[in-house]
């Protein structure tokens, strides 16, 4: 396990680093945020809220949690990390890891600018900010693994979302329903957050299980 | 060998079983048993939707286990059949896509409604086509066959979630639809038989194009093993 925070440190310094990555995603997070503002009614309700903040996450998330793979593709890096005594669980935790904090840096910037953009203000921030973050987990597990297949697809790009939105479906519906519950809308979020934790906890145990046979030669 | 046996004797009993078999269902399905009282001549599209649906699920479980096999024992016939077993699958579930709006149209006045069904397997659809592209993009490294064990096995890992999941969304939102519910009609004992004769018939349809996939694809593999022996690009 020791390996774990050795990759993680160094893929959030190259991560902080390099000038476009982060950078990047917030300006596809926000202009998934604009088109929904001009595609959607003129009056936001939560669950447009909801909506629009999941869209932009989702897509955005997908190209940064490709990123993770695109860099270990440089250089043949992903062979050295093959060679390094490091088990594959660990270097599928670090990874995940490094997408999980990646992807919350961008939900600090998107969902404050949703609440700016929709005029809602969340009535309770801190279960807005715990839906967010089971959200994150699932996805961040489903999008690593498929993000080390894709890269090795020769249709890198095309392949991720093709990949992991149909298997997405759960966690979409589960943290649109939630999200929209905590910013106003009527209803109960907790049986919808019992769906985000099964999903979470079966794919980031998927992944840690099946991520060795990916990285199989 | 044995396998090769194993293919020819059954690329053999199967076409001679399909046929028959189709013959009985179709005569069944359109001379044999009585219409629906309230849906009528329509509701006999339902001996086809239904076994499609039946055949599409048990291919994507094939796909699942076979899969597994692969990871496990690492023998290439496990790769064909999960390859073979998802293409026939998505024949099926693209004729369950079909057949669902050509039933619901007339019945519930609507080509398609969010009805967990029918939801869940337009999930299953896409699931298919993203197993089916990965597969035909293919990879720089030859590792695409244990990529695609991988993505059949979380594929069937994910059904029970997307069943909650969607059967939840419309909890909340109830359909207005009248529901269908498929055993509750069947009272009459030809539609039971019918049912089952033609769910037989689509399975035995499901074992021989399985089979003639998984053939076609050991001989390609054959081909690529003697090029490569030989050198030829």
């Amino acid at each position: 396990m020791s390996g774990v925070w050795q990759i993680l440190a160094k893929d959030l310094r190259i991560e902080f680093r390099s000038k476009t990555g982060l950078g990047s995603l917030f300006v596809l997070g926000l202009l998934v945020l604009l088109i929904f503002q001009f595609a959607l009614p003129e009056k936001p309700t939560p669950e447009s809220a909801a909506a629009a903040l999941w869209i932009s996450f989702v897509f955005a998330g997908t190209l940064g949690a490709q990123r993770t793979f695109l860099l270990e593709r440089e250089n043949l890096a992903l062979d050295g990390l093959k060679t390094a005594p490091i088990d594959a669980a660990s270097i599928f935790l670090a990874k995940m890891l490094g997408t999980l904090v990646t992807l919350t840096i961008l939900q600090a910037v998107v969902v404050p600018l949703t609440a700016l953009f929709t005029g809602i203000i969340p009535p309770a921030p801190l279960g807005l900010m715990g839906v967010c973050l089971l959200g994150n987990v699932g996805f961040s597990a489903l999008a690593t693994l498929f993000a080390s297949i894709s890269v090795a697809s020769r249709a890198r790009e095309v392949i991720l979302p093709l990949l992991i939105f149909p298997l997405l479906v759960p966690l979409v519906i589960s943290s649109v329903k939630a999200s929209a519950v905590v910013l106003g809308a009527p209803g109960d979020a907790v049986v919808w957050v019992r769906v985000l934790v099964a999903f979470d906890v079966v794919f980031s145990v998927a992944g840690w299980l099946l991520f060795e046979q990916v990285l199989r030669e | 060998m044995s396998w090769k046996r194993f293919e020819n004797f059954a690329g053999i009993v199967l076409p001679c079983l399909v046929g028959p078999a189709m013959i009985v269902a179709l005569y069944l399905i359109f001379m044999v048993v009585p219409s629906e009282r309230d849906q009528g001549i329509v509701q006999r599209i339902f001996y086809v939707h239904v076994p499609s649906a039946w055949t599409a699920f048990l291919g994507f479980f094939v796909v699942c286990g076979a899969s597994l096999l692969f990871l496990w024992r690492g023998t290439d016939v496990w790769d064909r059949i999960a390859k073979a077993s998802a293409e026939v699958g998505m024949v099926f579930c693209t004729l369950v896509l079909l057949t669902g709006p050509i039933w619901a149209r007339p019945i519930w006045g609507a080509w398609w409604t969010w009805d967990p069904r029918l939801t869940m397997t337009i999930i299953l659809w896409t699931i298919y086509a993203s197993y089916l592209l990965l597969r035909a993009y293919g990879s720089e490294d030859d590792q695409i066959a244990r990529y695609a064990a991988v993505l059949g096995i979380i594929g069937a890992i994910d059904i029970p979630l997307i069943v909650v999941s969607v059967r939840l969304w419309r909890g909340i939102h109830p359909a207005v639809m009248m529901s269908r519910d498929p055993q509750g009609g069947l009272r009459d004992p030809w539609m039971r038989f019918t049912l089952l004769v033609a769910a037989l018939t689509f399975l035995l349809v499901y074992a021989w194009l399985l089979l003639v996939r998984v053939r076609a694809l050991r001989i390609a593999d054959e081909v690529e093993r003697l090029h490569r022996a030989n050198r030829i690009p």
